[in-house]
């Protein structure tokens, strides 16, 4: 790719100088050696530094830097810009249904809050083993497609039910991370996390849109997960 | 009292379980219904009246009939929970909703009971 000319429209939205958010429209010229929207959002900062978003890894690790990209939230170093087609305009705007601290910085505080709810750590009370404690390998085979899961809220915030109920309901990523715990064999607390998740509000309010598992930079199925928690909450009553 | 959110009533699994079953019953039911209605039971009245009153129908009518008053209740319910915050307004919400299935449950009845 050679040079190109990105336009932009961008969500600004200073509270400390705005009395109320605006769309902002802005180009930018990018080379070859620009690669993601990240690239290019990069320049865009060099040409006015007052445009505020997160980023870090820039690599898709860190989750960062999740944005609502012409309309379908992911990662903006994820986002190839080949994949932008010319002379189309680049609508970005902050991650959806969370309080906007600054431009496309959101604040994340009941995100997770949510996440810590379903208490993302291994319960395990026996006493430590010398070296570790050992999983089968079809055990561990369990994780896969749970742990990968980067908290850039992409998913969460793109379901609605996560908008109406932020509060209550536990969200995509915050299931996903619970059932990553509920399903692995080293952890002891099974029966607790089931009993936290099993209310009207905090696992049953998904109605199985599956807006996550579309948006998931990762590929992760945070649906399944759901599904797999009903299920056990089902075969622990039969 | 601070607005403290408050989590953890533990009748998610069973309604969630409810309306799937209740949804299965009513699925069946439109199929009998539908096979019944293809192979002519509704040409005349007393032909439709004859089977709407055998007793295999009055029993899976009469199921049918709670599965839907309970599958709606469950998924009206479900709506105010999602859309409406304020806990006075959904309690009456909540109240409104069950008492007009109940209603429509029990004049169904009494129709299928006058058959
Ligand atoms: S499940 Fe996917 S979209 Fe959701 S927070 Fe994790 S990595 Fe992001
Ligand atoms: S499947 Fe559930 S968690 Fe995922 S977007 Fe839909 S309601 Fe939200
Ligand atoms: S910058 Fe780290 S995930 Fe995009």
């Amino acid at each position: 790719m050679t040079k190109r000319i990105l336009k932009f429209n961008i969500y600004r939205y200073d509270p400390d100088v705005d009395r109320k958010p605006y769309m902002q429209d802005i180009e930018v010229e990018v080379d070859a050696t620009d690669r993601k929207l990240l690239d290019a959002l990069v320049k865009l900062k060099a040409k006015d530094d007052s445009i505020a978003f997160r980023r870090s890894c820039r690599e898709g690790v860190c989750g960062s830097d999740g944005m609502n990209i012409n309309g379908t939230n992911g990662l903006a170093c994820l986002a190839d810009l080949s994949t932008f087609p010319d002379g189309k305009t680049i609508v970005l705007r902050p991650l959806p249904g969370l309080p906007v601290i600054r431009d496309l910085i959101v604040d994340m505080t009941q995100f997770f809050k949510q996440y810590h709810s379903i208490k993302p750590y291994l319960i395990n009370n026996d006493p430590l083993p010398e070296r570790e404690r050992l999983q089968s390998p079809e055990e561990r085979e369990e994780l896969n497609g749970l742990y990968e899961c980067i908290l850039c809220a992409c998913c969460s915030t793109a379901c609605p039910t996560f908008w109406w109920n932020p509060d209550k309901f536990v969200g995509p990523a915050g299931l996903l991370a619970a059932y990553r715990f509920i399903a692995d064999t080293r952890d002891q607390a099974t029966n607790e996390r089931l009993d936290n998740l099993e209310d009207p509000y905090r696992l049953f309010r998904c109605h199985t849109i599956m807006n996550c598992v579309e948006v998931c930079p990762k590929g992760l199925n945070p649906t399944k997960a759901i599904g797999k928690i009903k299920d056990m909450m089902v075969r622990r009553i039969i | 009292m601070v607005n403290r959110k408050l989590v953890g009533a533990h009748y998610g699994l069973m309604d969630w379980l409810v309306q799937r079953i209740t949804g299965v019953v009513m699925a069946a039911y439109t199929v009998v219904v539908a096979f019944a209605l293809y192979t002519g039971a509704g040409s005349s009245y007393e032909r439709w009246h004859g089977f709407m009153s055998a007793a295999p129908m009055r029993f899976i009518s009469f199921l049918c009939i709670v599965s839907l008053c309970w599958h709606a209740w469950i998924g009206v319910r479900d709506t105010w929970m999602d859309y409406v915050q304020p806990a006075g307004i959904k309690l009456t919400l909540h109240v409104l909703t069950l008492l007009s299935v109940i209603g429509c449950g029990g004049w169904a009845v009494q129709i299928l009971w006058k058959l």
